[in-house]
Formats: structure tokens, sequence, C-alpha cells
């Protein structure tokens, strides 16, 4: 075991220094290729585009009103200061705090409840050969062709009815309807083996301990990308609640930023400290999770 | 003892009471099937069915819901909007225009641009993911963040654009400029979301396709026409009609950033019918609206479908036709 034969030693790991000397046989923009120099200036640019206004509008936030608005644009604050933090989130006109609250609630129980009625009739419609089935799926995936704008002036009347416009109701419950959690969940079913409840039946288990003890723990991560899918779209959703909340203390934060944005067209700094505090919480959840929600998105594109 | 029924389901059970197990099974899968449907179902109908039907019959009245009278009118509200004697028929037309003229700006840099940079992305390089990552960002953040945003670095006065270009240009409150910035900014915001699918599906189209291609001496141009894009056909007809339609209900940006102006220029039809709907409370031509604004929708759909598919069906049919000759 002292020396090593010529024949172990080019079986052996390579470094990561030797992985990267092998020339890359599909020609990488780095080796090989003409001008590397510009494909990555046309990478580093693009990046600055897309980067760029999200770090000014963080710059901003932490601006005295005066340097907000000074015609030389400022990237680093030239008198950092929390005081536009502080105003809207004092502000009984605008209170971002209590739109921050709002929006946690809303899009937390509106997820929860999206995804757990999307699970159960997914599930459903994957695997129980019951009568009625493909009328049923075909009804639902036709709606998702449907302008939700179609559903816009009924959908007030209704709130209206039951009284729950201006409440946060009114942003949790009606858009939980939406067919394409039940889309998503029921090609991730589909994809699953036979095979898995059919050993469980034989056991005798019942329908309801099949799907809760062996194809729910499978599905944990579509529940995670559709849960997050699903509280992004309604942390975000701008049209209906600036509709169905009025009242400064029940609205989200995306409708309080239009609020806050007639209130102080020109205070910058205000609207920027809004957007962040908007913008922050989202931009966190991404940065944890991107390659979910990224795949996510592009598997149900994939999947049409 | 024959029996002509056979059941994998049941092996074990006596042959006379196999067909009554089975119905007895269908009929538990059909009531446990509904069962575990209901509670979807109950949100299903009461916020998408119910509506959708409603909502037609709203098109049909005179519906002020503040008011006690709600009086039957038929096709009333559509005819005064198609004959123009209806004092909403001018702005409805003009913002379903302006949709239409954002959507023919926007649809084609949405569909080309995100395509360029997935193909730079479908290349091997450190970091790529990271790239991908940065250009989806703006996608996450909705689009009230994203309207305040540019609207302070749109600013004629002390937004950064200007300040960089040494210009005064009054990009939201003129014509054209308000329609470059809202679908610039409607390119940033959503470019990432295409650009991902689109990643998805290059990484999807087999490497010994390219090799071929390589080996029959094609060029640059030839292997994306004849190898990329098959490649992603399907993608792309999801892509190009999700982009149409999103596009078509485009909102927020004219709301934030431009409020509609200067006088109703950048008015989209989805602001109109939610203003005559919601807030001028008229909500039988809001409704009436909604299913005009479907009606093309549909058209557009409708024809997008045609076209892809008109093409996709001819070339295999040809194919099964010489092999039916061969």
């Amino acid at each position: 075991m002292t020396t090593l034969s010529p024949e172990q030693q080019t079986s052996q790991r390579m470094t990561p220094d030797q992985i990267q000397a092998v020339p890359d046989p599909d020609g990488g923009p780095g080796e090989g290729r003409r001008r590397p120099w510009i494909f990555y200036t046309l990478l580093g640019f693009l990046t600055l585009v897309f980067i760029a206004p999200l770090f000014y509008m963080a710059s901003t936030s932490f601006k005295t009103p005066e340097d907000a608005i000074s015609t030389v644009p400022q990237w680093i604050p030239a008198h950092p200061t929390l005081q536009a933090y502080e105003r809207v989130l004092n502000d009984p006109a605008t209170p971002v705090g209590r739109w921050f609250l709002n929006s946690m609630v809303a899009a937390t129980a509106n997820s929860l409840l999206a995804v757990s009625t999307a699970t159960l009739a997914g599930y459903s419609l994957a695997r129980i050969p019951f009568k009625g089935r493909k009328v049923l799926f075909g009804l639902i995936v036709s709606t998702l062709f449907l302008p939700p704008v179609v559903l816009l002036v009924p959908n007030y009347l209704t709130l209206n009815y039951v009284g729950w416009l201006d409440t946060l109701l009114a942003v949790i419950v009606p858009g939980a309807a939406g067919a394409f959690g039940v889309f998503f969940m029921r090609q991730f079913f589909i994809g699953l083996p036979k095979e898995l409840e059919e050993s469980a039946f034989l056991d005798g288990a019942s329908r309801w301990q099949s799907f809760y003890k062996i194809l729910l723990p499978l599905a944990r991560p579509a529940i995670a990308t559709l849960l997050l899918l699903t509280f992004l779209t309604n942390w975000n959703d701008f049209l209906w609640p600036i509709y169905t909340l009025f009242s400064p203390e029940q609205q989200t934060l995306p409708a309080g930023l239009s609020t806050l944005q007639s209130a102080n067209s020109v205070r910058y700094d205000l609207l920027m400290a809004g957007a962040m505090i908007s913008a922050v919480p989202v931009l966190i959840i991404y940065a944890f999770t991107q390659r979910y929600i990224v795949e996510g998105i592009a598997s149900a594109g994939m999947k049409e | 003892m024959t029996t002509t029924t056979t059941s994998v389901g049941a092996p074990t059970a006596p042959s006379g009471t196999e067909a009554w197990d089975e119905e007895r099974a269908a009929r538990k899968d059909t009531r446990e099937g509904w069962l575990f449907c209901a509670p979807y179902l109950v949100l299903f109908v009461v916020f998408v069915i119910f509506p959708a039907v409603w909502g037609l019959w709203i098109s049909l009245h005179r519906y002020d819901f503040t008011l006690p009278n709600k009086p039957f009118i038929g096709l009333e509200n559509y005819t005064s909007l198609i004959d123009g004697s209806s004092p909403w028929a001018s702005v409805f037309w003009e913002s379903l225009r302006n949709t239409l003229l954002f959507s023919v700006l926007s649809v084609p840099l949405l569909l080309v641009l995100p395509l360029a940079i997935a193909m730079v992305l479908n290349q091997k390089f450190a970091g790529r993911n990271l790239f991908r990552a940065v250009y989806f960002a703006p996608y996450v953040l909705g689009v009230a963040v994203i309207a305040v945003l540019w609207r302070y670095l749109l600013d004629t006065n002390v937004g950064l654009l200007n300040y960089y270009l040494g210009r005064n240009i009054p990009w939201l409150t003129d014509v054209p400029e308000a329609w470059v910035s809202i679908v610039g900014v409607t390119v940033w915001w959503t470019l990432g979301f295409n650009c991902a699918i689109y990643l998805a599906a290059l990484q999807g189209v087999p490497r010994s396709l390219y090799e071929a291609a390589a080996m029959d001496g094609a060029n640059r141009w030839q292997e994306f026409r004849n190898v990329t894009l098959p490649g992603i056909r399907s993608v792309l007809v999801f892509i190009v009609s999700t982009t149409i339609i999103s596009s078509m209900n485009m909102f927020g940006q004219s709301y934030l950033m431009t409020a509609g102006g200067p006088g109703n220029e950048t008015r989209t039809a989805i602001m109109q019918i939610s203003d005559t709907g919601l807030r001028q409370f008229d909500s039988g031509m809001g409704s009436a609206m909604s299913m005009i604004f479907m009606f093309f929708l549909l058209i557009i759909s409708g024809s997008v479908f045609w076209l892809t598919n008109r093409d996709s069906d001819e070339k295999p049919k040809k194919k099964s036709k010489a092999r039916a000759t061969a």
C-alpha cells in the first residue's frame, strides 16, 4: 500500500484546478471563444441594468428628502438617515407597518387555503377514477383561459353582499379559487407511480390513509413550490386590493404603495422606503428559494 | 361455472359477487373523488363559475348596485358601446386600442430578448445560475414596487435616466415617451420569467442534434432555425400565448406610472373596465366591456393557436402519408 500503480494514479480524483484545466469540448465562453471579453462585458452590463435600479431604491430610502431629489444622483446617501422609514411607519394616514402585517396575514392565509384545497383536488383528479372526473377537470382547466377581469365586477358584488369588502377576507378567499394550483398538483400526482398506493390498499389502507401517509410526504417539494408561488402572487397582487380595500388600516402593501404615492407624489425618500418594506421580504425569500421559484415556473411552462 | 368479468381489483372475491363488488368500488371511488374535490369546488363555484355566468347576466342590465332598480335592458350596453351612443364608448375603444398598441410593442421584445439571453445562459460557464437568478429578480417584486421605483428613475427633473442622458425627456408625461417607458419597464420587469422558461426548454434539446447539425456543416443561423426552434416549439407556443395574454391584461404600470395619461393616451382596457364597473358603479356597462374584451382576447388567442398548429400539423401529416404509401 505504499506505492500507487500508474493505473491507480490516473483513476484518482482530480482536484478542482485540474477539472477546470480540461478544455471544454462544447466551447465554453472562456477558452476557445474568439472574444470572451465581449461575452463577459455583455453579461456584466445586463447584470448592472437589473441590479442598479434596485440598489438605487435601497440607497434613496436612506436619504434625506433633499438628497432624494438632488439633481446629481447619489449612489451612496450623503447624509444617511432612517427618517424616511420613521416617517412612513408612524404616519397614521399611511400605516406601512400595518400594511406589512396585513400583507403577511393575507398572503399566508391565502396560500394555505389555496394550496390545501388544490392538493386535495389535484390528488383526486389524478388518482381517483371517479364518475365525471374528465368533465370536471376539463371545466377547471378551461377557466385558466378566462380573463380575470370578467370576474371582477360580479365578485366585487358578491363581497359587497356578504360584507367582506374592506376586510382582509376580500384578498384571502376569492383568490384561492384559481385553477392553476389544481392543475399544478394534478400534474405532480399523475407523475408518481401507481404501485405506491396499490400496495397500501392491499394492506387495507383507506383512501385517506394512503393519501395522507404515502403520497402527501412525497408531494412535499411540489407543495412547497406551489406555496411559494401562491404566497408571492398574493403578496404582489395589486388590482384586486386597490378596489376592495378602502380604509388605510385595511390595505395590503401594494395597494398601500398606491396610497402612499398619491399622498406624497414627489417625496421619493418616503416612496422608496415604502417600496423597500414591500420588496425586502420577497427578496429574502427569493434569495433562499430562487431555484424552486424559477424551476417551478419553468416546469409549469414545460407542462403545457 | 364461467365468469365473463375479469377483475384484477379483487382476485380473492367469490365470483358471484364480483360484479357487485366492482360496482360498489366504483361508487366508493365516485363518492371519495368528489369528496376530495369538495373544498376546492366550493371556492371554484362561488368565485369562478357563478360570477362568470352572473357577469353575463349583469351585462344585460342597467346595473348600479347602489340603486334599488336594476332594469333589464337586453343588449343595450353592448349596442350603445358599438354604435358610439354610450358616453363610455369613445374612452372604452380608445383604451382597447391602447392595450393593443402596448401588446404589439411589448410582445415581440418579450419573445426575442429573453430567448437571446437564454441562449447565452445555455452555454457552460461559471456562475450562469447566478445570472439567471439576477435577471429573474425583478419579476418576484410585483408591479407596485416596480412602478413606484421607475416613476422615480424616470422623473423628468430628478430622475437617474435623464441625468445620464443629459436631457429633459418627459418620460411619463408625454407620448410616445410614456409608451417607451411603460414598454421598457415591463420588459425589464418580466423578461426573467420568459427567460427561465426558455432556458429550461433549451436544456431539453438533445446535444446530439447539435452535433449532427455541425457534422452536416450547418452554420449558426441554420442550426438555430432547424435545431433550436423546433426543439423548443411547444414551449414557444406557451410563451407566445401567456405573453400576449399578460400584455393584454396590463394595468398596474399605467395606473401607477402615468395614471393613464397624458389625457387617456396610456389608459388600458383593464383600467377602463374596473373604473367603469367599480368606481363609477356602472356594473352593467363594466360587465359588458369585460365581455367585449374577452371576445377580443379569444379571437387573438384563437388565431395564435390556429397559426402555430397549422404550421406543426403540415409536416407530420406529409411524413405519415409517405410512411403509409411506403
